[in-house]
């Protein structure tokens, strides 16, 4: 049998079908390359048996001719997730040792269809952050090799503090590593401001975050409600829209899902490109931006318009109003979402000489350092006289940043293309320096979606000079994402496929 | 807009998070830091806009009042550090 950890999710549901291999076998293989890949730090809670016992019922269910969409397909979940019984904690120590009483609905809907979890996977704590060293279970390795690293010095600093290996991306830098270090078929991740688009560009794999409302929040351990979506990080576009059709759908309990009917994303793949609008935004050309990155993007206007779609220049003029108005409007909505954090319902207490006391030492201790200072910002611009000039304002400039996406949608544009981020990936520890802004301009090409609601997917477009994956990231109307799916298959088609790294981490 | 010590104080206070007196220099500058990026906000012309209440266009919905999916106290207590008799235990609140 040839290696079943390397296909897609597309591979796997054929041979499933053939017969070629069993959902436990399939499960098995993987359950032994996570074992082989503790020192990367992908998952923070594996569940062998749990992974082996669904295995067993989509056999079984086959067996009786019985096959559901996803039968067999085992996949990793970040711990943002409730997953009964098992770990979430968002990766934070103020949830410890909480086990929920409940399934999310995405992860509900993903069992419902046959899948198989392989168990949970790390993140930036509460999912703030973008290079996964918030996680309170430490910093996840990105399994692609820093440039001139000999494998036994990556080995050596795998079995250490990390320091100098490349960062996955984050928040969700777990989901990232896992399927590009071919752990499992897919992945579960979130999207508050780049958190699926940007790990995926910086590990060579594929992510999309939906329109707001077309997945359940219900369930997701909440970080900034108005912009966080679910969606899925897979190796391929075609095993994304696979994904992506699971999960969605209308929730009642989410009173912001959308109830709209979900379309086979699946046959959007490899449909003609012929006469699709497409949008180049001119004030994403920022000053600064690496050459490597312009060329990508230029590669990408090329290749969508030898594919027959028609290249137009447009306009977004608040472009650059999105990511300091994002660090207004996030903060602020964490601020609130956690302060159910106190240490009496579930989670971690640190006892005090009374109520308030013991408050003020369970989130000291149970928070780490960037999650404290997003809650600080965000008290801040929510407190009295500060409200109006911060907050308020910053809502207001999220209605022109969707003015501005409406207008050029309003042309006839079908989607708009840009780079996924503003570099390749970098090292673990190299942004620990005293400025946080630093680390938040990672989401600049990214944040602006989510402000506005909109779908967004990153596609691999190529290599670095350095030999480092880079994306670009393709954004359409809102409900649409079918045209990115076009898009997105029509780019992979012509950037070729991007070879993953070889396990130099076991 | 920068803070200063006493209002980092202020603002952990509000936060209920307790912050020791040597983290304070050090907050206050990543605070500040974050403060004067998004300080080129106030140069934007808002006159007239409304602010954003929803990013998609919904209406809420409503259902009937009643219980729907209650799984009973020993599942809303399970995950609490203290509870007793179906309630959460904290220390004394009233003197």
């Amino acid at each position: 049998m040839t290696d079943l950890t390397g296909q897609t999710i597309a591979q796997a549901r054929d041979g499933l079908a053939r017969g070629d291999f069993t959902a436990v076998e399939l499960a098995d293989a993987h359950i032994a390359k996570i074992e082989k890949a503790r020192g990367l730090n992908a998952f923070v809670t594996e569940t062998p048996e749990q992974a082996r016992a669904m295995a067993a019922q989509s056999d079984k269910r086959r067996s009786e001719g019985n096959v559901l969409p996803l039968d067999g397909i085992p996949l990793g979940i970040k711990d943002l997730y409730a997953t009964e019984g098992v770990h979430t904690q968002s990766c934070s120590h103020i949830l410890d040792a909480f086990k929920p009483k409940y399934e999310s609905t995405v992860t509900a809907n993903l069992w419902r269809d046959g899948a198989v979890m392989l168990g949970k996977l790390n993140m930036d704590e509460f999912a703030m952050g973008s290079s996964n060293e918030t996680s309170y279970y430490g910093p996840v390795a990105s399994p692609w090799l820093p440039p001139n690293w000999p494998e036994d010095k990556a080995r050596a600093a795998l079995a250490g503090n990390k320091q100098g290996l490349l960062v996955p991306g984050g928040s969700s830098g777990g989901s990232a590593s896992a399927v590009a270090a071919r752990l499992c078929l897919g992945a579960t991740a979130s999207d508050t401001g780049g958190s699926i688009r940007q790990p995926a560009a910086f590990t060579g794999t594929v992510g999309i975050k939906p329109t707001y409302g077309r997945c359940s929040r219900w369930g997701m351990v909440a970080f900034a409600s108005s912009l966080d979506q679910a969606g899925p990080i897979t190796r391929d576009v075609r095993d994304a829209a696979i994904m992506l059709k699971s999960m969605a759908g209308f929730d009642a309990k989410d009173s912001t899902c959308a109830d709209l009917p979900v379309p086979d994303y699946e046959a959007s793949i490899g449909k003609s490109v012929k006469g699709l609008k497409i949008g180049i935004p001119k004030e994403y050309r920022m000053d600064g931006m690496p050459e490597e990155i312009e060329a990508l993007w230029q590669k990408g206007i090329d290749w969508l318009k030898d594919a027959g779609a028609e290249i137009v220049e447009v306009s977004l003029p608040h472009t650059r109003t999105a990511l300091p108005a994002y660090y207004i409007v996030a903060p602020a909505e964490a601020s609130s979402n956690l302060a159910r954090y106190d240490g009496v319902r579930y989670g971690l207490r640190v006892p005090g000489r009374d109520i308030a006391d013991m408050y003020q030492k369970t989130r000291a201790e149970g928070f780490g350092k960037e999650v404290r200072r997003r809650i600080m910002i965000g008290t801040y611009v929510l407190s009295a006289g500060y409200y109006d000039a911060y907050y308020l304002r910053a809502q207001k400039i999220r209605t022109l940043i969707k003015q501005d996406f409406e207008k050029v949608f309003d042309t006839g544009v079908d989607a708009l293309l840009t780079p996924a981020t503003p570099s390749a990936a970098f090292g673990i520890g190299e942004k620990a320096g005293a400025d946080p802004v630093e680390m938040y301009l990672n989401d600049v090409f990214t944040v602006t979606v989510n402000m506005a609601g909109l779908p967004g997917i990153a596609v691999p477009g190529g290599l670095s000079g350095e030999g480092l994956p880079l994306g670009l990231q393709l954004i359409g109307r809102p409900f649409d994402e079918e045209t990115l799916f076009t898009l997105g298959s029509a780019i992979e088609k012509a950037a070729g496929t991007i070879d993953l790294p070889e396990p130099w981490w076991t | 807009m920068s803070v200063d010590q006493a209002t980092v104080r202020r603002i952990a206070r509000l936060a209920r998070i307790e912050v020791k007196d040597d983290e304070v220099p050090h907050l206050q500058e990543e605070l500040n830091a974050i403060l004067a990026f998004v300080e080129e906000l106030s140069a934007v012309d808002v006159e007239g806009v409304e602010p954003m209440t929803s990013v998609t266009p919904m209406k809420l919905r409503m259902r009937e009042d009643k219980v729907t999916d209650h799984a009973g106290a020993d599942v809303v207590v399970a995950n609490a550090p203290d509870h007793e008799d179906h309630f959460f235990s904290v220390p004394k609140v009233v003197e």
